[in-house]
């Protein structure tokens, strides 16, 4: 338990600082570092805490709440494809965000945003626990995720071409795919409020989680209050999802990847997983946002075809592997 | 494809001028609109782009006003029985192609990348409406212009010009050559720009940043030009926010734009 942290810590540790020494100004590693670290006035300052330094630490805390996220939704639901991008949940979070930037209300106020995308992400996860019940049954979670992706992407693609201003519509990609370039030190204030509720809430569940695993009345027997179990995870999974959504868009398949990668360092016990999965799905960002900035430099791949490119096989493969245990 | 659509538009725009002009012209390009506009007698022109009107991007938005729009679709074009079409290269493909099919003559002009553009598209729309007089007096007229505006400068000021989603346009455009007849010398080098990193523009730090103004209604892609870097590059160097109007379409407009920024480049020396 302790020695797959470390390791993952380690690794965490090492593509942060990838991260920050990569980029298309070619900056000397040393140099980089110094000037992130003294401050000053040059160019190399600005390019480092203005510009590097936010898309490390986004990447860092987005990537660990959606791995976090992913693990305590297939943990409560006991359904491994359980995941905020693939259910619709990032969806809707985007499309609460875009109808903040669209009426104006995060010009007006800057904190509508995250509280905009939160309400939408509230709204996709109430919808999936009510529609699939605890027992987390495969084909209505599928199903009822695709119904919930598909109106959420529906919406966001209208109110984006209904907009008046020409560029709204190419930015149907940004919040279907996600991406992290050209984010300040702003958003990760915006992120940051809704992402330390999240990860409150989502932090006492893992006793219940493994609890859980014997069965609800078990579970219920041991002293769990079950209802407040699920309170938790809803609106835990939304404050992070919302506010990660609302600054860096929907980027789907790291709350699947990670959480089934890691499941056997920790014994398939569900509480433990959300830890290693929060490291896991940071390292797991970082790496992607480090090879999209690789592959091509200058034209900001989006972080969700990479992430899918990963996950979707996976998700395949997971989806054989029912079927065949079904049959 | 490019040479079957020169064909096309030499076959249509050489028999026009040689008969008698058009009387009912249509234009379904913002470019276009103000071009003829700017060329056709009164009455000749029944109607232009609704972009035509929208102050953001076009500099005849008041001019506009007095003529009816349309909004680029063949029906409503085809109603206005028009003896001669303007579009531009890349404007509603599917609308012109219909219209070439009912008969309709349209002449395609292919939008100006450059300064050296200007006149030879305004001669195009020119000849084809059958107003030779009226362009040669606008022509030589820009000409003039243009070369008392040209910058009689020793030193060129660094200078970028800036978009949404942090596009920037190189020498080889229409903006690039606004930017150095106005005496600048641009960051993004020759060719046509592209996108170009805040990361590269903090480095490079130029003298002087000419970013777009936003458009109504909100965007992410704008953001960008709200960034700290853009920020502080802005509040330390000399800035403008221009409006596109008089950059986007090659039309003697331009040289509004090249003094705006003449103007700016004395504020520097």
């Amino acid at each position: 338990m302790t020695r797959p942290i470390f390791l993952l810590l380690m690794l965490v540790a090492l593509l942060a600082i990838g991260s920050l020494s990569i980029g298309p100004a070619n900056l000397p590693f040393a140099d980089g570092l110094r000037a992130l670290v003294a401050g000053g006035d040059g160019p190399l300052v600005l390019v480092m805490r203005e510009i590097r330094l936010p898309r490390m630490v986004l990447a860092v805390m987005i990537g660990g709440t959606l791995g976090l996220a992913g693990a305590a939704m297939q943990g409560y639901l006991r359904n491994p494809l359980a995941e905020p991008g693939l259910l619709g949940v990032s969806g809707c979070a985007a499309l609460g965000a875009v109808l903040a930037i669209q009426t104006g209300m995060s010009a007006a106020f800057a904190l509508a945003l995250p509280l905009s995308a939160l309400a939408g992400a509230v709204l996709a996860v109430v919808i999936l626990v009510v529609l699939t019940g605890p027992r987390g049954e495969t084909l209505t979670l599928i199903l009822g995720g695709i119904a919930i992706s598909a109106i959420a992407g529906a919406l966001t693609s209208l109110v984006l071409n209904l907009s008046p201003n020409p560029f709204a519509a190419n930015e149907i990609i940004f919040w279907m795919m996600g991406s992290l370039a050209d984010r300040s030190m702003l958003h990760v204030w915006l992120a940051l409020p809704f992402m330390i509720v999240g990860l409150a809430l989502l932090a006492g569940v893992g006793r219940g989680l493994d609890a859980l695993t014997l069965g609800e009345d078990a579970a219920a027997a041991m002293g769990f209050d079950l209802g407040m179990l699920r309170l938790r995870i809803v609106l835990g999974t939304a404050c992070v999802v919302g506010a990660g959504t609302a600054v860096a868009g929907s980027i789907g398949f790291v709350g699947l990847v990670v959480p089934h990668l890691l499941r056997g360092t920790v014994g398939g016990r569900p509480g433990p997983l959300l830890w290693v999965s929060a490291l896991g799905g940071a390292a797991m960002l970082l790496g992607a946002d480090i090879a999209v900035r690789l592959i091509a430099p200058d034209r900001d791949l989006k972080l969700g075809v990479l992430t899918a490119l990963v996950g979707a096989p996976f998700f395949l493969h997971l989806v054989w592997r029912s079927r065949r245990q079904r049959a | 494809m490019l040479r079957r659509a020169l064909c096309l538009l030499l076959a249509f725009a050489a028999p026009a001028a040689a008969q008698q002009a058009p009387a009912r012209v249509v234009s379904m390009n913002l470019c276009t609109d103000q071009m003829a506009m700017l060329l056709a007698a009164p009455g000749q022109l029944i109607s232009v782009s609704s972009l035509a009107r929208d102050r953001q991007s076009s500099a005849m938005a008041d001019e506009a006003m007095r003529y009816p729009v349309n909004h680029g679709l063949a029906e409503e074009i085809w109603l206005l029985k028009p003896d001669l079409v303007i579009a531009g290269t890349f404007t509603a493909r599917a609308s012109v192609e219909m219209l070439k099919r009912l008969g309709v003559p349209v002449l395609t002009v292919p939008p100006a990348y450059g300064l050296a553009d200007i006149a030879e598209r305004l001669r195009l729309v020119g000849d084809a409406i059958g107003q030779r007089d009226t362009t040669d007096a606008v022509i030589t007229d820009f000409k003039t212009r243009l070369a008392a505006l040209r910058a009689r400068t020793g030193r060129r000021p660094s200078a970028a010009l800036y978009y949404a989603n942090g596009y920037t346009t190189g020498n080889q455009t229409l903006a690039g050559e606004i930017l150095l007849t106005a005496g600048f010398a641009n960051i993004a080098g020759d060719g046509g720009g592209g996108r170009m990193s805040l990361e590269a523009l903090a480095m490079a730090s130029p003298e002087a940043l000419i970013t777009g103004q936003p458009y109504p209604g909100a965007s992410r892609s704008e953001e960008i030009l709200d960034h700290p870097v853009v920020r502080r590059i802005r509040a330390a160097r000399a800035s403008r926010s221009v409006t596109d109007s008089d950059w986007l379409c090659g039309t003697p407009y331009v040289l509004r734009a090249i003094s705006d920024l003449s103007a700016l480049r004395q504020e520097i020396e």
